[in-house]
């Protein structure tokens, strides 16, 4: 337990090493930031990498936001498998469903709960 | 002056972040942050029927569910200011830039304002994730069919 702790505070630490730097080295914005690492999370996925990173760090590899795009592309590859062509549109959301809808739903309820004091990133 | 000599004097006058001092917080809030999702995938392992690997997203749903708190009292934005992309990275940093802009878009009604903008900071990360998953799918499936590699 303390092992897979520690291996998932590395992995997880690096994938933020890389976003700092693709932030001060290239002066990407944060927003330009999180799009490339969720491409670079699903071209992972698409060469079988990201899944064998998951079985090694856990949550060092299922938390950074890559893995909102390794899970697009899980769920379009699951489905594909099934239903050829078609399934890369219909599976897309299958897998990644929680990080959506639980973001807008403790958005709503956010709005609802608190006013605006300085809130923004 | 010319665009050229003012852009020279920008740079000359922005403060320049200390680099390696910026990564080593950013890799140890980032890292942090994931050693909280790791104990929470612990906890429904434990207590839910969950496998390592479904755990995850009832653990996401549960990273957001803190962030709100910490997004309405207003603690996310400093620890943000500490750890840069460490706390951008993460899912957190997704569900803080969605539920601020909720809560900062409230005053304009909830329809037009918070249904409106939620997306407005996270937008481009779910359209690009999407597209990106969509190329990536239809390539792999196009190269399988073609028998050129396997699932």
């Amino acid at each position: 337990m303390i092992s897979s702790l520690i291996t998932s505070f590395i992995v997880g630490g690096l994938f933020c090493v890389v976003g700092q730097i693709l932030m001060d080295g290239l002066k990407l914005t944060p927003a330009h930031t999180l799009s490339t690492l969720v491409v670079v999370g699903s071209i992972l996925d698409g060469i079988g990498l990201y899944e064998p990173l998951i079985d090694f760090a856990g949550a060092g590899a299922t938390i950074p936001i890559s893995s909102f795009g390794n899970s697009l592309t899980h769920g379009a590859l699951i489905e594909a498998e099934k239903h050829g062509l078609i399934g890369v549109i219909t599976g897309m959301f299958e897998v990644t469903s929680s990080g959506i809808s639980a973001a807008i739903i403790f958005g709503v309820i956010g709005a609802f709960l608190f006013q605006n004091r300085n809130t923004t990133y | 002056m010319d665009q050229k000599q003012f852009d020279k004097i920008v740079e000359r006058q922005t403060p320049k972040p200390v680099m390696f001092f910026s990564i080593l917080k950013a890799f140890l809030i980032g890292g942090a942050i994931c050693t909280i999702g790791q104990l929470i995938t612990f906890f429904y392992i434990r207590f839910f029927p969950f496998t390592e690997r479904t755990a995850a997203n009832p653990t996401v749903a549960t990273m957001i569910f803190i962030v709100m708190i910490l997004t309405g009292t207003g603690l996310y934005k400093k620890i943000s200011q500490v750890g840069g992309a460490g706390s951008a990275v993460p899912v957190t940093g997704f569900g803080n830039a969605v539920v601020s802009a909720a809560i900062e878009h409230k005053s304009e009604g909830y329809v037009l304002g918070v249904g409106g903008n939620i997306f407005k900071l996270a937008g481009s990360v779910i359209v690009f994730g999407v597209f990106s998953a969509f190329c990536v799918a239809l390539i792999k499936t196009i190269l399988v069919k073609m028998g050129v590699v396997s699932w």
